[in-house]
Protein backbone atom coordinates (compact mmCIF):
# COMPACT_ATOMS: atom_id res chain seq x y z
CA UNK A 1 0.00 0.00 0.00
CA UNK A 2 1.21 3.50 -0.82
CA UNK A 3 2.07 6.24 1.63
CA UNK A 4 0.68 9.73 2.08
CA UNK A 5 3.02 12.71 1.76
CA UNK A 6 3.15 13.00 5.55
CA UNK A 7 3.91 9.31 5.97
CA UNK A 8 6.82 9.57 3.51
CA UNK A 9 8.38 12.48 5.40
CA UNK A 10 7.99 10.63 8.71
CA UNK A 11 9.44 7.40 7.28
CA UNK A 12 12.48 9.26 5.96
CA UNK A 13 13.09 10.93 9.31
CA UNK A 14 12.71 7.64 11.16
CA UNK A 15 15.18 5.93 8.83
CA UNK A 16 12.52 3.54 7.56
CA UNK A 17 11.56 2.56 4.01
CA UNK A 18 7.94 2.40 4.91
CA UNK A 19 5.51 3.33 7.67
CA UNK A 20 1.79 2.83 7.97
CA UNK A 21 -0.92 4.61 9.92
CA UNK A 22 -0.83 3.71 13.58
CA UNK A 23 2.90 2.84 13.68
CA UNK A 24 4.75 4.41 16.61
CA UNK A 25 8.10 5.71 15.43
CA UNK A 26 10.99 7.77 16.70
CA UNK A 27 12.05 10.38 14.19
CA UNK A 28 14.85 12.91 13.84
CA UNK A 29 13.68 16.48 13.72
CA UNK A 30 15.09 19.28 11.57
CA UNK A 31 13.92 22.21 13.65
CA UNK A 32 12.20 22.90 16.98
CA UNK A 33 11.31 26.00 18.97
CA UNK A 34 9.45 27.59 21.83
CA UNK A 35 7.99 30.99 22.66
CA UNK A 36 7.77 33.15 25.78
CA UNK A 37 4.94 30.98 27.17
CA UNK A 38 5.96 27.43 26.22
CA UNK A 39 9.73 28.09 26.27
CA UNK A 40 10.27 28.77 29.98
CA UNK A 41 8.40 25.58 30.96
CA UNK A 42 10.55 23.58 28.51
CA UNK A 43 13.77 25.24 29.70
CA UNK A 44 12.89 24.36 33.30
CA UNK A 45 12.35 20.70 32.39
CA UNK A 46 15.51 20.60 30.21
CA UNK A 47 17.68 21.98 33.01
CA UNK A 48 16.00 20.07 35.83
CA UNK A 49 16.64 16.81 33.96
CA UNK A 50 20.35 17.63 33.90
CA UNK A 51 20.84 18.55 30.23
CA UNK A 52 23.37 21.29 29.55
CA UNK A 53 23.58 21.56 25.74
CA UNK A 54 20.89 21.57 23.08
CA UNK A 55 21.43 18.94 20.38
CA UNK A 56 22.17 21.56 17.69
CA UNK A 57 22.20 25.32 18.35
CA UNK A 58 21.20 26.04 14.72
CA UNK A 59 18.06 23.90 14.98
CA UNK A 60 16.57 25.16 18.25
CA UNK A 61 14.92 28.59 18.32
CA UNK A 62 13.27 30.85 20.88
CA UNK A 63 10.85 33.50 19.68
CA UNK A 64 9.39 35.99 22.14
CA UNK A 65 6.02 36.81 20.61
CA UNK A 66 3.04 36.04 22.84
CA UNK A 67 3.09 38.67 25.59
CA UNK A 68 5.77 40.90 24.07
CA UNK A 69 6.69 43.74 24.26
CA UNK A 70 6.12 42.57 27.81
CA UNK A 71 2.73 43.42 29.20
CA UNK A 72 3.58 42.89 32.88
CA UNK A 73 6.34 41.90 35.27
CA UNK A 74 5.48 38.19 35.22
CA UNK A 75 5.69 38.10 31.42
CA UNK A 76 8.98 40.00 31.56
CA UNK A 77 10.41 37.37 33.91
CA UNK A 78 9.46 34.61 31.45
CA UNK A 79 11.13 36.47 28.59
CA UNK A 80 14.23 36.89 30.76
CA UNK A 81 14.43 33.10 31.15
CA UNK A 82 14.30 32.64 27.37
CA UNK A 83 16.92 35.35 26.78
CA UNK A 84 19.30 33.81 29.30
CA UNK A 85 18.85 30.35 27.77
CA UNK A 86 19.30 31.62 24.19
CA UNK A 87 22.55 33.32 25.19
CA UNK A 88 23.92 30.37 27.17
CA UNK A 89 23.07 27.95 24.36
CA UNK A 90 24.26 30.37 21.68
CA UNK A 91 21.06 29.81 19.71
CA UNK A 92 21.44 30.92 16.11
CA UNK A 93 17.74 31.77 15.90
CA UNK A 94 16.66 33.96 18.78
CA UNK A 95 14.14 36.69 18.03
CA UNK A 96 13.44 39.40 20.59
CA UNK A 97 11.59 42.71 20.47
CA UNK A 98 12.84 44.80 17.57
CA UNK A 99 13.62 41.88 15.28
CA UNK A 100 10.98 39.35 16.21
CA UNK A 101 7.75 38.42 14.52
CA UNK A 102 4.86 36.13 15.31
CA UNK A 103 6.61 32.75 15.27
CA UNK A 104 4.68 31.08 12.46
CA UNK A 105 5.23 34.08 10.22
CA UNK A 106 8.90 34.70 10.96
CA UNK A 107 10.05 31.07 10.95
CA UNK A 108 9.28 30.47 7.26
CA UNK A 109 10.12 34.10 6.36
CA UNK A 110 13.67 33.70 7.65
CA UNK A 111 14.06 30.30 6.01
CA UNK A 112 14.29 28.36 9.27
CA UNK A 113 12.06 25.64 7.76
CA UNK A 114 11.53 24.34 4.24
CA UNK A 115 10.08 21.56 2.09
CA UNK A 116 10.54 18.02 3.35
CA UNK A 117 11.45 19.09 6.89
CA UNK A 118 10.18 17.41 10.04
CA UNK A 119 9.42 20.15 12.55
CA UNK A 120 7.92 20.23 16.01
CA UNK A 121 7.22 23.43 17.89
CA UNK A 122 5.80 24.18 21.30
CA UNK A 123 2.81 25.99 19.90
CA UNK A 124 -0.24 24.38 18.40
CA UNK A 125 -0.11 26.43 15.20
CA UNK A 126 3.25 24.91 14.23
CA UNK A 127 1.23 23.06 11.57
CA UNK A 128 1.55 26.29 9.50
CA UNK A 129 4.72 25.09 7.67
CA UNK A 130 2.77 22.37 5.92
CA UNK A 131 2.20 25.18 3.43
CA UNK A 132 5.82 24.61 2.33
CA UNK A 133 5.51 20.82 2.06
CA UNK A 134 7.04 20.20 5.47
CA UNK A 135 5.68 17.92 8.16
CA UNK A 136 5.20 20.19 11.13
CA UNK A 137 3.12 19.83 14.23
CA UNK A 138 2.58 21.38 17.63
CA UNK A 139 3.70 19.74 20.85
CA UNK A 140 3.93 20.78 24.51
CA UNK A 141 6.82 21.99 26.60
CA UNK A 142 8.10 18.61 27.81
CA UNK A 143 8.21 17.36 24.21
CA UNK A 144 10.15 20.50 23.30
CA UNK A 145 12.57 19.85 26.15
CA UNK A 146 13.02 16.28 24.93
CA UNK A 147 13.61 17.43 21.35
CA UNK A 148 16.10 20.12 22.47
CA UNK A 149 17.99 17.44 24.38
CA UNK A 150 17.95 14.61 21.84
CA UNK A 151 17.03 15.98 18.40
CA UNK A 152 14.34 13.33 18.21
CA UNK A 153 10.77 12.72 19.17
CA UNK A 154 8.11 10.03 18.92
CA UNK A 155 5.15 10.08 16.59
CA UNK A 156 2.13 7.96 15.94
CA UNK A 157 1.98 7.79 12.15
CA UNK A 158 -1.28 9.50 11.17
CA UNK A 159 -4.04 8.55 8.82
CA UNK A 160 -5.10 11.28 6.43
CA UNK A 161 -7.98 13.21 4.98
CA UNK A 162 -7.45 14.27 1.37
CA UNK A 163 -8.89 17.62 0.39
CA UNK A 164 -9.17 17.97 -3.36
CA UNK A 165 -9.40 21.59 -4.44
CA UNK A 166 -10.78 22.54 -7.86
CA UNK A 167 -11.88 25.74 -9.55
CA UNK A 168 -10.81 29.36 -9.20
CA UNK A 169 -11.66 31.32 -6.12
CA UNK A 170 -13.84 34.41 -6.54
CA UNK A 171 -12.73 37.91 -5.54
CA UNK A 172 -12.62 38.37 -1.76
CA UNK A 173 -12.39 34.62 -1.14
CA UNK A 174 -9.08 33.79 0.53
CA UNK A 175 -7.32 30.95 2.30
CA UNK A 176 -9.22 31.88 5.47
CA UNK A 177 -12.57 31.30 3.80
CA UNK A 178 -11.37 27.95 2.44
CA UNK A 179 -10.21 26.64 5.82
CA UNK A 180 -13.26 27.85 7.77
CA UNK A 181 -15.47 26.24 5.10
CA UNK A 182 -13.49 22.99 5.44
CA UNK A 183 -13.68 22.94 9.25
CA UNK A 184 -17.41 23.60 8.90
CA UNK A 185 -17.67 20.42 6.82
CA UNK A 186 -15.46 18.04 8.82
CA UNK A 187 -15.90 19.55 12.30
CA UNK A 188 -13.49 20.68 14.99
CA UNK A 189 -12.40 17.09 15.63
CA UNK A 190 -12.96 15.84 12.08
CA UNK A 191 -9.23 15.41 11.49
CA UNK A 192 -8.30 14.45 15.05
CA UNK A 193 -4.88 12.68 15.02
CA UNK A 194 -4.92 12.89 11.19
CA UNK A 195 -3.08 14.72 8.45
CA UNK A 196 -5.03 16.97 6.12
CA UNK A 197 -3.39 16.63 2.71
CA UNK A 198 -4.36 19.18 0.10
CA UNK A 199 -4.36 18.23 -3.56
CA UNK A 200 -5.96 19.05 -6.90
CA UNK A 201 -5.80 21.70 -9.57
CA UNK A 202 -7.13 24.31 -7.17
CA UNK A 203 -3.88 24.29 -5.17
CA UNK A 204 -2.16 26.45 -7.78
CA UNK A 205 -4.91 29.05 -7.31
CA UNK A 206 -3.72 29.56 -3.75
CA UNK A 207 -0.87 31.96 -2.98
CA UNK A 208 1.75 30.89 -0.46
CA UNK A 209 0.09 33.20 2.09
CA UNK A 210 -3.28 31.50 1.47
CA UNK A 211 -1.57 28.15 2.06
CA UNK A 212 0.01 29.35 5.30
CA UNK A 213 -3.43 30.43 6.52
CA UNK A 214 -5.01 27.10 5.58
CA UNK A 215 -2.26 24.90 7.04
CA UNK A 216 -2.19 27.11 10.17
CA UNK A 217 -5.76 26.19 11.03
CA UNK A 218 -5.48 22.42 10.40
CA UNK A 219 -5.25 22.15 14.20
CA UNK A 220 -8.70 23.74 14.49
CA UNK A 221 -10.09 20.61 12.83
CA UNK A 222 -8.06 18.54 15.31
CA UNK A 223 -5.45 17.81 12.63
CA UNK A 224 -1.93 16.69 13.43
CA UNK A 225 -0.75 18.58 10.38
CA UNK A 226 -1.98 20.13 7.17
CA UNK A 227 0.24 19.79 4.12
CA UNK A 228 0.45 21.09 0.57
CA UNK A 229 2.31 19.63 -2.40
CA UNK A 230 5.49 21.48 -3.39
CA UNK A 231 5.14 23.48 -6.63
CA UNK A 232 6.54 26.58 -8.34
CA UNK A 233 4.74 28.83 -5.87
CA UNK A 234 6.49 27.04 -2.97
CA UNK A 235 9.88 27.20 -4.67
CA UNK A 236 9.48 30.89 -5.46
CA UNK A 237 8.91 31.51 -1.74
CA UNK A 238 11.71 29.36 -0.35
CA UNK A 239 14.40 30.31 -2.89
CA UNK A 240 16.75 32.77 -1.28
CA UNK A 241 15.41 32.06 2.20
CA UNK A 242 15.97 28.36 2.92
CA UNK A 243 19.57 27.18 2.61
CA UNK A 244 19.33 23.53 3.64
CA UNK A 245 18.74 20.82 1.06
CA UNK A 246 15.20 20.88 -0.31
CA UNK A 247 13.49 17.50 -0.33
CA UNK A 248 10.27 17.15 -2.23
CA UNK A 249 7.90 14.36 -1.24
CA UNK A 250 4.71 13.38 -3.02
CA UNK A 251 1.88 11.17 -1.89
CA UNK A 252 1.74 7.81 -3.66
CA UNK A 253 -1.06 7.28 -6.16
CA UNK A 254 -2.39 4.43 -4.04
CA UNK A 255 -2.05 6.16 -0.67
CA UNK A 256 -4.98 5.43 1.58
CA UNK A 257 -7.22 8.20 2.92
CA UNK A 258 -9.86 8.00 5.64
CA UNK A 259 -11.97 10.52 3.82
CA UNK A 260 -11.82 12.56 0.63
CA UNK A 261 -13.39 16.02 0.65
CA UNK A 262 -13.83 17.94 -2.58
CA UNK A 263 -14.05 21.72 -2.54
CA UNK A 264 -14.80 23.71 -5.68
CA UNK A 265 -13.21 27.06 -4.87
CA UNK A 266 -15.46 28.86 -7.35
CA UNK A 267 -18.51 28.09 -5.20
CA UNK A 268 -17.11 29.61 -2.01
CA UNK A 269 -18.28 32.88 -0.51
CA UNK A 270 -16.69 34.96 2.25
CA UNK A 271 -17.11 32.70 5.28
CA UNK A 272 -16.82 33.32 9.01
CA UNK A 273 -16.76 31.13 12.13
CA UNK A 274 -19.30 32.22 14.73
CA UNK A 275 -18.72 31.80 18.48
CA UNK A 276 -17.56 29.56 20.12
CA UNK A 277 -15.98 27.05 17.75
CA UNK A 278 -13.92 27.48 14.56
CA UNK A 279 -16.28 24.95 12.95
CA UNK A 280 -19.38 27.15 13.31
CA UNK A 281 -19.05 28.22 9.70
CA UNK A 282 -21.52 30.63 8.14
CA UNK A 283 -21.26 32.66 4.96
CA UNK A 284 -21.15 36.40 5.63
CA UNK A 285 -24.49 36.69 3.78
CA UNK A 286 -26.13 34.55 6.45
CA UNK A 287 -24.98 36.53 9.46
CA UNK A 288 -24.09 40.06 8.28
CA UNK A 289 -25.28 43.05 10.25
CA UNK A 290 -24.31 41.76 13.70
CA UNK A 291 -23.01 44.60 15.87
CA UNK A 292 -19.27 44.59 16.68
CA UNK A 293 -16.99 46.50 19.04
CA UNK A 294 -13.54 45.58 17.78
CA UNK A 295 -11.63 44.31 14.78
CA UNK A 296 -8.23 42.63 14.83
CA UNK A 297 -6.27 42.19 11.60
CA UNK A 298 -3.10 40.18 12.19
CA UNK A 299 -1.84 36.98 13.88
CA UNK A 300 -0.01 33.85 12.72
CA UNK A 301 -3.09 33.09 10.63
CA UNK A 302 -3.50 36.39 8.77
CA UNK A 303 -0.72 38.86 9.55
CA UNK A 304 1.22 38.46 6.29
CA UNK A 305 1.80 41.03 3.58
CA UNK A 306 -1.04 39.88 1.32
CA UNK A 307 -3.38 40.10 4.32
CA UNK A 308 -2.21 43.66 4.96
CA UNK A 309 -2.63 44.55 1.28
CA UNK A 310 -6.21 43.33 1.03
CA UNK A 311 -7.14 45.02 4.32
CA UNK A 312 -5.62 48.28 3.04
CA UNK A 313 -7.42 47.93 -0.28
CA UNK A 314 -10.75 47.73 1.57
CA UNK A 315 -9.90 50.49 4.08
CA UNK A 316 -8.36 52.96 1.59
CA UNK A 317 -10.06 56.33 1.82
CA UNK A 318 -12.61 55.01 4.33
CA UNK A 319 -13.04 55.48 8.08
CA UNK A 320 -13.42 52.95 10.83
CA UNK A 321 -16.99 53.25 12.15
CA UNK A 322 -17.66 55.20 15.33
CA UNK A 323 -17.58 52.93 18.34
CA UNK A 324 -15.35 50.31 16.69
CA UNK A 325 -11.67 49.85 17.53
CA UNK A 326 -9.65 48.43 14.64
CA UNK A 327 -6.18 47.11 15.48
CA UNK A 328 -3.80 46.11 12.70
CA UNK A 329 -0.77 43.98 13.59
CA UNK A 330 1.72 43.12 10.83
CA UNK A 331 3.16 39.74 11.86
CA UNK A 332 6.88 40.45 11.43
CA UNK A 333 9.27 43.39 11.28
CA UNK A 334 9.81 42.78 7.55
CA UNK A 335 6.07 42.86 6.92
CA UNK A 336 5.82 45.98 9.10
CA UNK A 337 8.47 47.69 6.99
CA UNK A 338 6.80 46.54 3.78
CA UNK A 339 3.54 48.09 5.02
CA UNK A 340 5.36 51.39 5.48
CA UNK A 341 7.10 51.20 2.12
CA UNK A 342 3.92 50.34 0.24
CA UNK A 343 1.90 53.09 1.93
CA UNK A 344 -0.37 50.60 3.71
CA UNK A 345 0.44 51.94 7.17
CA UNK A 346 -0.65 55.41 6.11
CA UNK A 347 -3.95 54.00 4.82
CA UNK A 348 -4.54 52.21 8.13
CA UNK A 349 -3.74 55.23 10.29
CA UNK A 350 -5.78 57.59 8.13
CA UNK A 351 -8.72 55.21 8.39
CA UNK A 352 -8.50 55.37 12.17
CA UNK A 353 -6.81 52.03 12.86
CA UNK A 354 -4.23 51.43 15.59
CA UNK A 355 -1.13 49.83 14.03
CA UNK A 356 0.93 47.69 16.41
CA UNK A 357 4.40 46.23 16.48
CA UNK A 358 4.31 42.43 15.86
CA UNK A 359 2.80 40.42 18.72
CA UNK A 360 0.37 37.55 19.28
CA UNK A 361 -1.18 39.86 21.90
CA UNK A 362 -4.95 39.96 21.49
CA UNK A 363 -5.34 36.58 19.77
CA UNK A 364 -5.00 34.82 23.11
CA UNK A 365 -6.42 37.62 25.24
CA UNK A 366 -2.94 38.63 26.32
CA UNK A 367 -2.75 42.35 25.61
CA UNK A 368 -3.21 44.95 22.83
CA UNK A 369 -6.95 44.49 22.47
CA UNK A 370 -8.54 42.45 25.28
CA UNK A 371 -12.37 42.39 25.24
CA UNK A 372 -14.71 43.51 28.03
CA UNK A 373 -17.82 41.63 29.16
CA UNK A 374 -20.36 41.30 26.37
CA UNK A 375 -18.13 42.78 23.67
CA UNK A 376 -17.87 41.21 20.23
CA UNK A 377 -14.94 41.24 17.81
CA UNK A 378 -14.41 40.28 14.20
CA UNK A 379 -10.86 39.00 14.00
CA UNK A 380 -8.53 37.37 11.52
CA UNK A 381 -7.16 35.09 14.25
CA UNK A 382 -7.75 31.36 14.59
CA UNK A 383 -9.76 30.60 17.74
CA UNK A 384 -13.12 31.84 19.00
CA UNK A 385 -13.34 29.78 22.19
CA UNK A 386 -15.05 31.07 25.35
CA UNK A 387 -12.84 33.75 26.95
CA UNK A 388 -10.13 33.47 24.30
CA UNK A 389 -9.77 37.24 23.76
CA UNK A 390 -10.90 38.49 27.13
CA UNK A 391 -13.99 38.29 29.32
CA UNK A 392 -15.82 34.96 29.32
CA UNK A 393 -18.95 36.64 27.91
CA UNK A 394 -17.10 38.34 25.04
CA UNK A 395 -17.44 36.87 21.57
CA UNK A 396 -15.15 36.37 18.58
CA UNK A 397 -16.14 35.94 14.95
CA UNK A 398 -13.27 34.57 12.86
CA UNK A 399 -12.98 36.09 9.40
CA UNK A 400 -10.65 36.92 6.52
CA UNK A 401 -8.79 40.24 6.44
CA UNK A 402 -11.16 41.54 3.73
CA UNK A 403 -14.24 40.78 5.84
CA UNK A 404 -12.59 42.13 8.99
CA UNK A 405 -11.67 45.41 7.25
CA UNK A 406 -15.15 45.75 5.75
CA UNK A 407 -16.70 45.11 9.16
CA UNK A 408 -14.51 47.81 10.74
CA UNK A 409 -15.90 50.33 8.24
CA UNK A 410 -19.51 49.16 8.51
CA UNK A 411 -19.51 48.86 12.32
CA UNK A 412 -21.09 45.44 11.96
CA UNK A 413 -20.22 42.13 10.33
CA UNK A 414 -20.10 43.02 6.63
CA UNK A 415 -19.01 41.78 3.25
CA UNK A 416 -16.17 43.63 1.46
CA UNK A 417 -18.39 44.01 -1.59
CA UNK A 418 -20.73 46.27 0.36
CA UNK A 419 -18.37 48.91 1.71
CA UNK B 1 -6.05 3.25 41.98
CA UNK B 2 -7.92 6.49 42.52
CA UNK B 3 -11.36 7.25 43.87
CA UNK B 4 -13.05 10.60 43.68
CA UNK B 5 -16.04 12.68 42.84
CA UNK B 6 -16.71 13.48 39.20
CA UNK B 7 -16.70 16.93 37.62
CA UNK B 8 -18.30 16.37 34.25
CA UNK B 9 -18.02 18.65 31.21
CA UNK B 10 -19.10 18.45 27.57
CA UNK B 11 -17.42 17.98 24.19
CA UNK B 12 -14.49 20.05 22.85
CA UNK B 13 -13.27 21.29 26.23
CA UNK B 14 -10.42 23.48 24.99
CA UNK B 15 -7.21 24.39 26.78
CA UNK B 16 -8.27 28.07 26.90
CA UNK B 17 -11.12 27.15 29.26
CA UNK B 18 -8.97 24.65 31.18
CA UNK B 19 -6.50 27.45 31.88
CA UNK B 20 -7.10 30.87 30.27
CA UNK B 21 -4.04 32.38 28.55
CA UNK B 22 -4.19 35.45 30.80
CA UNK B 23 -2.77 33.29 33.59
CA UNK B 24 0.07 31.71 31.60
CA UNK B 25 2.42 34.47 32.72
CA UNK B 26 2.70 32.68 36.09
CA UNK B 27 3.33 29.04 35.23
CA UNK B 28 3.73 27.55 38.72
CA UNK B 29 1.30 24.63 39.19
CA UNK B 30 -0.23 26.24 42.31
CA UNK B 31 -0.98 29.51 40.49
CA UNK B 32 -2.40 27.73 37.45
CA UNK B 33 -4.63 25.54 39.62
CA UNK B 34 -6.35 28.59 41.11
CA UNK B 35 -7.87 29.47 37.74
CA UNK B 36 -8.53 26.00 36.30
CA UNK B 37 -11.91 25.87 34.45
CA UNK B 38 -12.97 29.30 35.76
CA UNK B 39 -14.40 30.60 32.49
CA UNK B 40 -16.99 27.80 32.35
CA UNK B 41 -17.25 26.67 35.98
CA UNK B 42 -16.34 29.02 38.81
CA UNK B 43 -17.35 26.38 41.39
CA UNK B 44 -14.84 23.75 40.23
CA UNK B 45 -11.81 25.08 42.04
CA UNK B 46 -13.84 25.77 45.21
CA UNK B 47 -15.25 22.24 45.34
CA UNK B 48 -12.53 19.96 43.94
CA UNK B 49 -10.86 17.63 46.45
CA UNK B 50 -7.65 15.62 46.10
CA UNK B 51 -8.31 12.52 44.02
CA UNK B 52 -11.39 13.84 42.21
CA UNK B 53 -11.91 12.95 38.58
CA UNK B 54 -12.60 15.14 35.56
CA UNK B 55 -14.80 13.64 32.85
CA UNK B 56 -15.13 15.16 29.38
CA UNK B 57 -16.74 14.26 26.07
CA UNK B 58 -14.99 14.07 22.73
CA UNK B 59 -11.90 16.07 21.72
CA UNK B 60 -10.97 16.94 25.32
CA UNK B 61 -8.07 19.41 25.52
CA UNK B 62 -8.35 20.78 22.00
CA UNK B 63 -6.74 24.07 21.01
CA UNK B 64 -3.53 25.50 22.35
CA UNK B 65 -0.50 23.30 23.02
CA UNK B 66 -0.11 24.73 26.52
CA UNK B 67 1.19 22.01 28.83
CA UNK B 68 -0.14 24.30 31.56
CA UNK B 69 -3.56 22.64 30.94
CA UNK B 70 -2.84 19.13 32.29
CA UNK B 71 -0.53 20.73 34.89
CA UNK B 72 -3.45 22.91 36.11
CA UNK B 73 -5.91 19.99 36.30
CA UNK B 74 -3.40 17.88 38.22
CA UNK B 75 -2.43 20.72 40.56
CA UNK B 76 -6.13 21.42 41.24
CA UNK B 77 -6.20 17.94 42.77
CA UNK B 78 -7.63 15.72 40.04
CA UNK B 79 -6.25 12.19 39.92
CA UNK B 80 -7.03 11.69 36.23
CA UNK B 81 -9.18 12.71 33.27
CA UNK B 82 -11.63 10.34 31.58
CA UNK B 83 -12.91 11.41 28.15
CA UNK B 84 -14.58 9.97 25.07
CA UNK B 85 -11.51 11.14 23.14
CA UNK B 86 -8.56 13.49 23.62
CA UNK B 87 -7.05 16.10 21.33
CA UNK B 88 -3.59 14.88 20.43
CA UNK B 89 -1.38 17.55 21.99
CA UNK B 90 -3.20 17.32 25.32
CA UNK B 91 -2.85 13.52 25.12
CA UNK B 92 0.93 13.79 24.57
CA UNK B 93 1.36 16.43 27.24
CA UNK B 94 -0.49 14.41 29.88
CA UNK B 95 1.56 11.28 29.12
CA UNK B 96 4.81 13.24 29.04
CA UNK B 97 4.23 14.68 32.52
CA UNK B 98 2.98 11.36 33.87
CA UNK B 99 -0.63 12.48 34.43
CA UNK B 100 -3.13 9.62 33.90
CA UNK B 101 -5.76 9.97 31.17
CA UNK B 102 -8.28 7.35 30.15
CA UNK B 103 -10.10 7.18 26.84
CA UNK B 104 -13.50 5.56 27.31
CA UNK B 105 -16.52 6.80 25.31
CA UNK B 106 -18.99 4.66 27.28
CA UNK B 107 -17.79 5.91 30.67
CA UNK B 108 -17.74 9.50 29.38
CA UNK B 109 -21.34 9.14 28.33
CA UNK B 110 -22.79 7.25 31.31
CA UNK B 111 -20.95 8.66 34.32
CA UNK B 112 -22.91 11.54 35.84
CA UNK B 113 -21.62 14.76 37.31
CA UNK B 114 -21.10 14.24 41.05
CA UNK B 115 -20.88 10.42 40.90
CA UNK B 116 -18.15 8.71 42.87
CA UNK B 117 -15.83 6.82 40.54
CA UNK B 118 -12.90 4.47 41.10
CA UNK B 119 -10.22 4.01 38.45
CA UNK B 120 -7.77 1.11 38.35
CA UNK B 121 -4.83 2.46 36.34
CA UNK B 122 -3.27 -1.00 35.97
CA UNK B 123 -6.27 -2.59 34.28
CA UNK B 124 -8.07 0.48 32.91
CA UNK B 125 -11.26 -0.57 34.68
CA UNK B 126 -13.47 2.38 35.62
CA UNK B 127 -16.16 1.74 38.27
CA UNK B 128 -19.00 4.15 38.89
CA UNK B 129 -19.61 3.49 42.59
CA UNK B 130 -22.80 5.56 42.51
CA UNK B 131 -24.51 3.55 39.76
CA UNK B 132 -22.54 0.32 40.07
CA UNK B 133 -21.61 0.29 36.37
CA UNK B 134 -18.13 -0.65 35.21
CA UNK B 135 -16.32 0.37 32.04
CA UNK B 136 -13.09 -0.66 30.30
CA UNK B 137 -10.83 2.16 29.06
CA UNK B 138 -8.98 1.81 25.75
CA UNK B 139 -5.56 0.25 26.37
CA UNK B 140 -2.45 2.33 25.59
CA UNK B 141 -0.20 1.07 22.76
CA UNK B 142 2.88 -0.68 24.25
CA UNK B 143 5.26 2.17 23.38
CA UNK B 144 3.13 4.75 25.18
CA UNK B 145 2.51 2.34 28.04
CA UNK B 146 6.29 2.23 28.44
CA UNK B 147 6.52 6.03 28.80
CA UNK B 148 3.70 5.93 31.36
CA UNK B 149 5.33 3.04 33.21
CA UNK B 150 8.61 5.00 33.42
CA UNK B 151 6.70 8.00 34.79
CA UNK B 152 7.02 10.43 31.89
CA UNK B 153 9.00 11.35 28.78
CA UNK B 154 12.30 12.21 30.46
CA UNK B 155 12.34 9.07 32.56
CA UNK B 156 11.85 7.19 29.29
CA UNK B 157 14.61 9.13 27.50
CA UNK B 158 17.01 8.49 30.39
CA UNK B 159 16.15 4.80 30.55
CA UNK B 160 16.97 4.53 26.83
CA UNK B 161 20.33 6.22 27.32
CA UNK B 162 21.36 3.80 30.05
Amino acid sequence: MGMTMTQKILAAHAGLDEVKAGDLIEAKIDFTFGNDISGPVAIEVFEKEGFTKVFDNTKVAMILDHNTPCKDIKSAELCAICRRFAKEQNLKHFYDVGCMGVEHAIIPEKGMVGPGDCVIGADSHTCTYGALGAFSTGIGSTDLAGAMATGQTWFKVPQAIKVVLTGKKPEYVSGKDVIIHLIGIIGVDGARYMSIEFAGEGVKELSIDDRFTIANMAIEAGGKNGIFPVDEITMEYVNGRFDREIKVYEADEDAEYEQVVEIDLSTLKPTVAMPFLPGNAKTVDEVKGIHIDQVIIGSCTNGRISDMRIAAEVLKGKKVADGVRCIVIPATQDIYMQCINEGLTQIFVEAGCAVSTPTCGPCLGGHMGVLAAGERAVTTTNRNFVGRMGHETSEIILASPAVAAASAIAGCLASPEEV
Amino acid sequence: MATGKVFKYGNNIDTDVIIPARYLNAPSPEELAKHCMEDIDKEFIKKVQAGDIMVGGSNFGCGSSREHAPIAIRAAGCSCVIAASFARIFYRNAINIGFPILECPEAAEKINDGDTVTVDFETGVITDETTGETFQAVAFPPFIAKIIEKGGLFEYIKSKAE
